[in-house]
């Protein structure tokens, strides 16, 4: 099967400066990939360039169409739903109304997959009516990724889903994230800085180190991989 | 009592306008961080569209719509062509800008128009209603400010665009995400201040009558009212609207010479500054992190 993502030879820059410098990355349809490395090796970059966020070079390929060159909009319509770092919540606006944006492009009345969305996440039923800035940090995690599903994405580009919060909300995200990607048929790129738990989760990974793919392969070979081990997951 | 009372309605009256403009003056604020000085340079220019429309055999109603359908569709060009260019500069050289707009306004009234000032008749007749507390002209004119604001509050609550212009104001790269196309959200946004700002134009011109320079106290009053209601605030700049037409009227009525009236306006500009920067409903911009 082809991969629903491919990025071939991209590189991505913040202004003036290359901070990814070529690399090669893969997301098979309905599989879920992940990236790992250190801070400030251009995981996030390289989220962005997808998602045209940040000027690139090199081919980015999604379902057959050209990524690169378009604008985020455009590429938001045509199916990738990107969950920010720091969740990109509109704290201004109720829980419902992040959903509701969410579904955007979608048009028409979003009522249903807004009742599957509360189905996935009680909590957000509970507080549809909140002001999104008054959730806490995993409520407001999952009203990001709630928002993404909203529109009904093929690929779903999760920017360190764990960024500031309890392990054991960690886990049930996660938990989530792993039936949604079985129930909606949505494949995944990650980013993770949990290297134990996104490697469990993912089938194939990533090493990214000072902008350069270092290592890829099956996310069970990278695991077992002792110098991997040593270094991103501390046994 | 009857004259306090007669000086409070047709204080609201005058406040139903500022708060109009002053909520046009907020959605550019919003969208755009951008004080937009051009707002009743803006308005003025409508309101001779509007006038020109009127002589030349058109019904009010009629001018009055055309009027703000032309004006929507200039507020969201001058976005295009004026304000985009500037949109990444430092916010004084578009502030700057504004300034501009406002002069080249002006000055085109000026030469289209002259400077001479013009009638223009109001389309609700002048008689007094409840014992003379409040002239039909006045009620008319707070009666379509409030259908105004209504149908733009409405738009924004329960329209998909609404939604998305909201959405791209508070956080553009998220919006983005989502598919808004953000540049268009706050060419609508600019379409819709200079369309309420025509209404306001046409509203107030037939009590101050119509001359280039017609908005100026006006705009004035308007900022007043803004950044009374604090300046991010959409309900609040139609509250502070409201109360800085009330009390500028009964200030002007018993305290000091109506001369000094623009006074009131500095004064509560200052206040609040000093006192309460953001505002009665504003917010200070908090995030978690």
């Amino acid at each position: 099967m082809a991969p629903i993502l491919q990025l071939r030879a991209v590189k991505a820059f913040y202004g003036q400066s290359e901070v990814v410098h070529g690399i090669d990355v893969a997301v098979e349809e309905g599989g879920m990939a992940v990236l790992l490395g250190a801070n400030g090796a251009g995981k996030t970059t390289t989220l962005r360039a997808i998602c045209g966020m940040v000027r690139s070079e090199g081919e980015i390929l999604f379902a057959g169409e050209r990524l690169d060159r378009r604008t985020t909009e455009e590429i938001a319509g045509l199916g990738v739903a990107h969950v920010p770092e720091g969740r990109g919540t509109f704290i201004g606006l109720t829980v419902e109304e992040n959903l509701r944006l969410g579904g955007y492009t979608r048009g028409g009345r979003p009522q249903a997959s807004m009742q599957r969305m509360y189905g996935y996440f009680p909590i957000l039923a509970d507080r549809r009516r909140q002001q999104a800035g008054a959730l806490s940090g995993g409520e407001q995690q999952m009203l990001a990724i709630a928002r993404a599903l909203m529109m009904a994405p093929r690929l779903l580009v999760l920017d360190e889903p764990s960024f500031g919060l309890a392990p054991r909300i960690v886990e049930d995200i996660f938990t989530i994230v792993e039936r949604i990607r079985q129930e909606e048929r949505v494949s995944v790129l990650l980013v993770e800085q949990n290297a134990t738990l996104a490697l469990e989760l993912a089938d194939h990974a990533y090493l990214i180190e000072t902008g350069y793919v270092v290592a890829s392969g099956s996310a069970k070979a990278l695991a077992d991989d002792p110098q991997i081990r040593r270094s991103y997951l501390g046994y | 009592m009857h004259q306090l009372l007669q000086q409070i309605f047709s204080g609201l009256a005058a406040g139903a306008i500022y708060a109009s403009l002053a909520l046009a003056l907020v959605m550019i604020y919003r969208a755009t961080d951008l004080v937009n000085f051009a707002q009743g340079e803006m308005a003025m220019f409508s309101t001779y569209i509007a006038w020109t429309l009127v002589n030349a055999g058109l019904p009010f109603w009629g001018a009055f719509i055309i009027t703000l359908l032309a004006s929507f569709l200039g507020g969201m060009a001058i976005e295009r062509v004026v304000i985009r260019p500037v949109e990444n500069a430092p916010v004084l050289a578009a502030v700057v800008v504004t300034i501009g707009l406002a002069l080249i306004f002006n000055s085109l009234a000026g030469w289209i128009y002259s400077y001479t000032v013009q009638d223009f008749q109001s389309p609700f007749p002048d008689r007094p209603l409840f014992g003379a507390l409040i002239t039909t002209r006045d009620l008319g004119v707070i009666g379509v400010t409030l259908v105004m604001l209504f149908l733009l509050f409405a738009f924004f609550r329960f329209t998909a665009t609404g939604l998305a212009m909201r959405a791209a104001a508070q956080n553009p790269a998220s919006a983005r995400l989502c598919g808004v196309r953000v540049g268009r959200m706050l060419a609508i946004g600019w379409g819709l201040a200079a369309a309420i700002g025509a209404a306001a134009g046409i509203m107030v011109a037939p009590v101050l009558f119509l001359d280039p320079n017609m908005m100026g106290g006006v705009l004035v009053y308007a900022f007043a009212g803004a950044l009374l209601g604090g300046i991010t605030s959409p309900v609040g700049a139609v509250i502070g609207g409201l109360i800085v037409g009330v009390t500028e009227n009964l200030v002007g009525t018993y305290l000091i010479a109506s001369q000094l009236k623009l006074t009131v306006a500095f004064a509560l500009i200052i206040l609040v500054l000093v006192f309460r920067p953001n505002g009665l409903f504003g917010t200070a911009i908090l995030r978690r992190v």
